[in-house]
């Protein structure tokens, strides 16, 4: 099954982060943040939509604000299809939670939002979750793929043959 | 009432998420590195190796319903109380099925990573 794929794939050095993927994991990041943000701001035009009647969610479209946001959307879900196709779930998630922070901050800049300090806090504790992920490597190596065994791993920047195996 | 409702829908959310993203995940380790397949196969054949996956459509299905979960939890529930904890308890639930069905290598650092995600999504919230 997907092993054998796998195997074969580690083999042609699946595992290095390049420039290419961390621009698709901000794109990730950038494009729900835009998505979200236009798709509000167009349905807030629109005004509320009657759970019984589905055809203004058909002309929502219609309006650019909608349009353009469900467009950046489709790109969102591209690149993280991309992603989730040469690294792991437990990677590709944390690095991309900082699409929480960048809506904060769009909020901040944007429309002069004040920012707690609880919510600064906030911020500080996913950014440091998503330094730490980012730190360690990307994708399991096929030989390590074993169902049950032991994972307390060699993280936390302790140098071993996996964690340099998988650097660039 | 209302909360018993309101955690109901946050338990379906996370269920559901959690179920699709696992699935997407598997689907497209699958279908392999699409930056590898589009160099030497072209665009075609990464939408056709993707869209010939089943588990590519459960996954999409399973999203569909964490959705409208949302879209129903919203209503029963404050927007304070149901999006932070449904994101939050995704993010420590995919580690859990990550690690379980995925085969994925959660270390320390990656348990890390995903609490204090978790934790700080919260805190944004409040």
């Amino acid at each position: 099954m997907f092993h054998s794929r796998l195997l074969a794939a580690e083999g042609c050095q699946l595992a290095a982060v390049t420039f290419r993927k961390y621009l698709i994991l901000a794109g990730i990041v950038v494009f729900s943040t835009l998505g979200d943000s236009l798709l509000a701001r167009g349905m807030k035009e629109l005004g509320a939509v009657s759970l019984h009647d589905f055809s203004g969610l058909l002309f929502a479209v219609v309006n650019p604000w909608v349009g353009f946001g469900v467009l950046l959307l489709l790109a969102f879900f591209a690149s993280y299809m991309s992603a989730l196709s040469w690294a792991d779930l437990t990677y590709v998630l944390p690095a991309t939670s900082l699409s929480y922070v960048l809506v904060a901050l769009i909020g901040r800049i944007g429309f002069h939002e004040e920012i707690a300090p609880i919510r600064w806090l906030g911020i500080a504790l996913i950014a440091a979750g998503v330094g730490f992920v980012a730190a360690g490597p990307s994708i399991t190596p096929i030989r390590h793929r074993q169902p049950h065994s032991e994972n307390t791993g060699p993280d936390l920047g302790l140098p071993s043959a996996v964690s340099q195996e998988v650097k660039p | 009432m209302n909360d018993l409702y309101a955690w109901a829908a946050i338990a379906l959310i996370t269920l559901a998420a959690t179920t699709g993203d696992v699935l997407l995940a598997y689907s497209m380790k699958r279908v392999g590195d699409v930056g590898e397949l589009w160099k030497t196969h072209g665009v075609a054949a990464v939408v056709g190796r993707i869209l010939t996956t089943p588990t590519f459509f459960l996954g999409v299905l399973a999203m569909a319903v964490a959705f409208y979960s949302l879209l129903f939890g919203l209503s029963w529930g404050n927007l304070s109380l149901v999006v932070p904890a449904s994101a939050s308890l995704t993010f420590v639930a995919n580690a859990v099925a990550a690690r379980i069905f995925l085969h994925e290598r959660v270390g320390r650092r990656r348990w890390l990573a995903a609490l204090l995600v978790a934790a700080g999504v919260i805190l944004m919230a409040l």
